[in-house]
């Protein structure tokens, strides 16, 4: 039994357990915090390093033979949502340390590692049922954190959330169930090898659309995406970046997942529906973020936005687009998580985050105009930023496979996104500000502004020195397409 | 490598400009400066040493090679021409901020702008992977979006600096489109093979799609009718970046990808069309509406745009001397276009105004500042003996030499011309002759506020006695390249009296005349506003937001039952279409069990129950109406033995109902406040979702595939497990994790309970 695989689950759930402890001896606490920070990412790279050549690894909890037991399993793509989220999950953490607001209730800290262990079981796991269970892992994490703050707006936001997300988690459940029923089966290799020798594909594929709704709702497609604009804004900074970073996320994952390995035939319907699907999503949510003050909620709706465009590459179901879907992924993870950081520090700095009353940012903290810059445009594509590399490939492989509507569309909305975003800049950096209400300036400190630096720098690094992260992009989505060596590493056989 | 270096190097130099100012102080300006001189020394001693004298050189940097996107650099005649401009008139520009800005605290973002958008013109004119020119040109939008926001405390200079990015990127986008059709229509992503495959392209049946969309890309960045109006409203960034951006950077951008182009796509009719045509209505309109205005900055980026449309009318006629007449005239414009702009801004600087109506006689408080206004003016006019007028005859000859029904060019470029020879006049002489007129007393200037527009200014006028110093080196280099082919070339002011010198005299004639009237022109346009596409920008973007209002409020509506629906619905309706239209099913011949009558009792008393919970208007009422459908599946798993999750499903519904009936005791009454109307949405939704999933269920047991995976469970469960109640082995054993995500959902709700009952106390 491989049980590194295991420990990016273990490790941070284990963690949680232990700062539960020392909820009254805040030092130690969070010694431990960057304790599991760094092992988680430790974790994250070892994983890296024996995934990276293109193996694929798999466990069987308690030794029980696939398709019998649980399996763990990490290919390419789930090693580098892994990555993403250990990263994404460490600077977050740290982020609460250095900001007061965040930490002041008894369950964060605790919650946040939980959330963590539960984003990162969806990636590993290889049962589909196991995949639900960690979703509500992170659901009602996410839940117990946003409404943690017990303000009104918060409260609000996490009912929708809650609801909408659990209508989610009931549809998954009915659709396992019926699949269950089908094929007497949950190990989603297993599903793969058996669907594969089912002739009538039609009722599988109707079953799949229960799932395929649970995974919009989760990941914010359209028309399920209300939850997400609704709550996003409410919570504090690092746990709204944690979820930018991270939730859509998870639902596309396994989204990504299900229908590459598991409904593969008879696709032209499928696929017809996940273009049709994504051209709404990205046009949704850009003109939702054209009209938005607040600013956090203006990103909110450019994740909508962007997860249509993640979604384009799924349904043009190419190598290339692939390819572009998992560097999307990348990008739009790291860069919406330091989006909403910056707006801690934003809020810190003018007492607000809403635009019309932003303004000369710019002028007071030019370093911190220019960190900005880099994330705020690659939102728009703009290259060499991450953004463009994601959409280049997406609307090049787009092209190549002749969905010039889609394409069409998607230019369009990159255009409008350049809008919105140049918009952020003009109104909270370039404009004189409206009235000089300034808070005390306490300092920032090392910690808030530690992972913004580190996650801009990601940004950066993606845009500037693209081709690792395009290279395991790629490896990714050749083993997505063709996953007969994650089938094997599963069922074991030639 | 050493060529991506030197290209490269301008980005981090941009980084290096704030300690630069830090250390060197006053003198920071004088070392950037150097940079765009050396690069321009290197340039022209890379290509004088190259080693093929017809050839071009290809420098390739690995970047991306996975995306299939790297650094490399084609070096030609075409690329030189723009280099030279860039590193050259860059140089100036460099020089002339560093006086016209001196007291601006911000100088040294000014410099790093200003070198990112240097650099990015550079690798935009010289990449050959048609990717990496994409790159390079979207870096141009935003340094040129900084620097027209330069100083941005106006809502002017915010508007124009987004109104630039967008018209821009809107051109970036579609070229995008254009470059990977045509990069897949001929099968290379580098432009010196796609140059070798011009008839596979001219053939392929995306010839045109490709060549529209990368069209678009070139007319919006070089400002072509109607997306021209980015371009004077820029001028509100400061004056050496116009001078800048007009001559030899960005506007730029569009001609060189025409030009690049033109042997690949060249010579069709459609070419030939939408070139002459877009380009020809520039050029004539442009001219007109430039002579009307009276801020000297936006007359000549009128101007500007005139020659632009002048420009890409005639590589669309692509003859001889049609592209022979543009790379000469490209050349003289951006000499004498950065010299009008730095003299525009050195009387704004001394005499307090820009309004050409409120300004003259400066030329004796600033004699050199008039020197340079004048030669440049010369050039532009076409008054012998400038690079100016070498150009305009060719552009004349090109015409003459067109195919019969195509003279009618001729007679279009004489009337442009004229125009522009008036504003030349207008905006490079008058302020400087005649009686001495200023809304401030004229002071002396900085040296390098004359300095740099003189050396340019003489330049036109000495390249046009000595044409050939430019010709040999790179210009007929550039014909050639744009050609396809070579082509013959010889510069020289006179070439003996013919229909192009007629024209050429013609044309100052009328130029004169035009000078002479101009007032009476200029009050006529202004009474007189029109609808254009200024405005029609603005309106664009507020219907975008109109738009983006109501699907908004219809989406987010902000009311959760609605959000419920439409959740419910949707999932509804895509399945529904997977079972019935896109995959249309064989039913399994599943024959209808008849249920025996305890079965029918249950499932009666399950029904009534459950229009009993939404038809009473008591939560407690409703609450035990759910228990009791919960008692009834459990009675329906005793009945199907399975008695363990029948236990466990009694002691879940016993547990709920308890629960509930605590906490919802203390609540008021439901009351149903919906008009009917919603209640009747509301069932039929529910009513729709129930169907779609009976139907789902109904067939899917029936069609069972395979044998369950639980009957492995039951083989092992004793013998490997070692425990005797498989519900037990299975949670505990078989399938561990997910008992211990269940368990950690359990503790997460502890914790939350525990979280906010702490906070009650507090």
């Amino acid at each position: 039994m491989n049980t590194l695989l295991v420990l990016p689950v273990i490790v941070p759930i284990g963690a949680a357990a232990f700062i539960w402890l020392f909820n009254s001896r805040p030092r130690i606490q969070h010694a431990l915090v960057l304790l599991t920070v760094a092992a988680t990412l430790a974790v994250a790279c070892l994983i890296l390093r024996q995934t990276a050549a293109g193996d694929v690894h798999s466990t069987q909890i308690g030794h029980w033979p696939a398709p019998y037991g649980i399996t763990f399993i990490v290919d390419g793509f789930s090693t580098l949502m892994l990555l993403i989220s250990t990263l994404i999950g460490g600077m977050a953490a740290l982020f609460s340390i250095g900001d007061t607001a965040d930490r002041r209730h008894a369950g964060y800290f605790p919650l946040f590692f939980i959330l963590l262990g539960g984003v990162n079981g969806a990636f590993l796991t290889g049962d589909l049922f196991n995949l639900y269970v960690w979703f509500e892992v992170l659901l009602m994490a996410s839940f117990v954190l946003m409404a943690l703050g017990g303000q009104r707006t918060q409260i609000e936001g996490a009912v929708k959330y809650v609801m909408l997300n659990l209508a989610g988690s009931t549809l998954l459940l009915a659709g396992i169930g019926i699949i269950y029923g089908l094929t007497g089966t949950l190990n989603m290799a297993d599903l793969a090898a058996k669907l594969a020798g089912v002739s009538n594909a039609g009722r599988v594929n109707a079953a799949a659309m229960l799932l395929l709704a649970a995974f919009c709702i989760k990941s914010a497609i359209f028309p399920f995406f209300f939850w997400l604009p609704a709550s996003y804004h409410t919570p504090p900074p690092a746990v709204a970046a944690l979820f930018a970073g991270l939730l859509t996320k998870v639902g596309i994952y396994a989204l990504v997942r299900m229908f590459t390995l598991v409904f593969v035939a008879d696709t032209a319907a499928t696929f017809k529906l996940l273009r049709i699907l994504a051209g709404l999503t990205m046009v949704s949510g850009v003109l939702g973020a054209l009209i938005q003050k607040d600013m956090r909620r203006l990103f909110a709706f450019l994740i909508v936005s962007e997860i249509g465009f993640v979604l384009m590459g799924i349904g043009f179901r190419t190598e290339r687009a692939l390819t572009g879907t998992i560097f999307f992924l990348m990008h739009m993870a790291v860069v919406k998580s330091t989006l909403f950081l910056m707006t801690g520090v934003i809020e810190h700095w003018k007492g607000t985050v809403r635009l019309d009353r932003l303004g000369s940012l710019f002028e007071d903290h030019p370093a911190f105009g220019y960190l900005f810059l880099g994330p705020v445009f690659a939102l728009a594509g703009l290259p060499p930023l991450s953004g463009f590399w994601g959409k280049y490939v997406l609307v090049q492989a787009g092209l190549i496979e002749k969905y010039y509507l889609l394409v069409g569309v998607a230019l369009a909305v990159s255009l409008t996104t350049l809008w919105v975003v140049a918009r952020i800049w003009m109104e909270a950096f370039w404009r004189p500000a409206c009235a000089p209400k300034r808070r005390a300036d306490a300092p920032l400190g090392l910690l808030r502004i530690g992972p913004i630096v580190v996650l801009a720098a990601v940004t950066f690094l993606l845009g500037l020195w693209a081709e690792p992260f395009h290279a395991q992009a790629l490896q990714a989505a050749g083993q997505l397409l063709h996953p007969s060596a994650y089938m094997q590493a599963v069922l074991g056989g030639p | 490598m050493i060529f991506a270096g030197v290209i490269l190097s301008g980005f981090f130099l941009a980084f290096l400009v704030a300690p630069l100012f830090k250390v060197l102080g006053k003198a920071a300006p004088w070392v950037i400066s150097l940079f765009p001189f050396s690069q321009l020394l290197f340039f022209l001693m890379l290509w004088t040493n190259r080693p093929h004298a017809t050839g071009e050189l290809v420098a390739c940097t690995q970047w991306v090679p996975g995306a299939g996107v790297d650094l490399c650099f084609l070096i030609d005649g075409l690329s030189m021409v723009f280099m030279v401009l860039i590193s050259g008139i860059g140089g100036c520009v460099f020089l002339y901020s560093k006086d016209y800005l001196h007291d601006d605290p911000h100088l040294d973002r000014f410099y790093s702008y200003l070198l990112v958008f240097m650099s990015a013109m550079l690798g935009l004119v010289a990449a050959d992977n048609v990717i990496s020119l994409y790159v390079f040109w979207e870096l141009t939008s935003i340094s040129s979006f900084l620097l027209i926001g330069f100083h941005p405390d106006t809502p002017e200079a915010r508007r124009a600096a987004l109104q630039a990015l967008l018209v821009t990127n809107l051109g970036g986008l579609a070229m995008l489109a254009g470059l990977v059709i045509l990069a897949e229509a001929g099968d290379s992503y580098y432009f010196s093979e796609l140059i070798q495959r011009g008839d596979v392209i001219r053939a392929h049946p995306h010839y045109s799609a490709a060549l529209l969309l990368l069209l678009t890309g070139a007319f919006t960045k070089s400002a072509q009718m109607p997306f021209h109006m980015w371009l004077p409203n820029a001028m509100v960034a400061p004056t050496p970046v116009s001078a800048y951006l007009h001559s030899a950077a960005m506007v730029k951008g569009g001609i060189y990808l025409v030009a690049r182009i033109s042997p690949i796509f060249g010579g069709t009719a459609l070419w030939f069309g939408a070139l002459t045509i877009v380009g020809g209505i520039t050029f004539v309109i442009a001219a007109v509406l430039g002579l009307a205005q009276r801020d000297v900055k936006r007359m000549l980026a009128y101007s500007t745009i005139s020659v632009l449309g002048m420009l890409m009318a005639v590589l669309g006629i692509g003859n001889e001397k049609a592209v022979q007449g543009a790379m000469v005239y490209l050349f003289a414009h951006a000499l004498y276009k950065s010299t009008l702009f730095m003299t525009g801004g050195a009387i704004d600087h001394a005499a307090g105004t820009r309004d050409l109506t409120r300004l003259g006689g400066l030329g004796r408080m600033l004699p050199l500042v008039a020197g340079a206004g004048i030669l440049a003016a010369f050039s532009k006019s076409g008054v012998p003996p400038t690079v100016g007028l070498i150009g305009k005859e060719l552009i004349y000859e090109a015409g003459l030499h067109a195919h019969s029904a195509q003279k009618v060019i001729v007679a279009g470029a004489l009337f442009g011309n004229m125009f522009l020879a008036a504003v030349a006049w207008a905006a490079g002489i008058r302020p400087f002759v005649g009686r001495l007129q200023s809304p401030e007393a004229p002071h002396a200037l900085k040296p390098m506020m004359w300095f740099a527009p003189l050396v340019l200014g003489v330049l036109g006028v000495a390249l046009g006695w000595a044409p050939e110093i430019v010709e040999k080196t790179f210009l007929h280099a550039a014909a050639n390249t744009v050609s396809g082919h070579p082509v013959p070339m010889d510069l020289a002011l006179w070439h003996g009296f013919n229909t192009a010198v007629l024209l050429s005299i013609l044309t100052l004639a009328g130029g004169g005349l035009l000078f002479w009237v101009r007032h009476r022109w200029r009050r006529f346009a202004e009474a007189r506003p029109w609808v254009g596409p200024d405005i029609l920008y603005d309106r664009l973007l507020s219907v975008l937001k109109g738009i983006a209002r109501l699907s908004t409020r219809l989406l987010q509506s902000g009311y959760l039952r609605q959000y419920m629906i439409l959740v419910w619905a949707v999932s509804a309706g895509m399945v529904s279409w997977m079972l019935f239209d896109a995959a249309p099913l064989s039913w399994p011949a599943f024959a209808p069990v008849l249920p025996h009558l305890h079965e029918w009792v249950i499932g009666s008393v399950m029904m009534a129950a459950a229009v009993f919970a939404i038809a009473t208007t008591q939560r407690l009422v409703s609450i035990l109406a759910l228990g009791v459908i919960g008692f009834g599946v459990t009675l329906f798993f005793v009945l199907y033995s399975a008695p363990d999750l029948a236990i466990t499903q009694f002691l879940v519904e016993t547990f709920s109902v308890i629960l509930f009936v605590l906490v919802l005791y203390r609540l008021p009454e439901l009351k149903d406040r919906s008009p009917v109307a919603t209640r009747v949405r509301d069932a039929l939704v529910a009513l729709a979702v129930g169907a779609v999933m009976t139907l789902l269920v109904l067939g899917s047991p029936s069609v069972q595939y395979y044998p369950k995976i639980s009957e492995y469970f039951a083989q092992v469960a004793v013998s490997a497990a070692h425990g005797h109640n498989i519900v037990n082995v299975i949670l505990v054993d078989f399938r561990v994790m997910d008992t211990l995500g269940e368990i950690t959902v359990l503790a997460v709700a502890a914790i939350g309970v525990y979280s906010l009952w702490r906070r009650e106390d507090a």
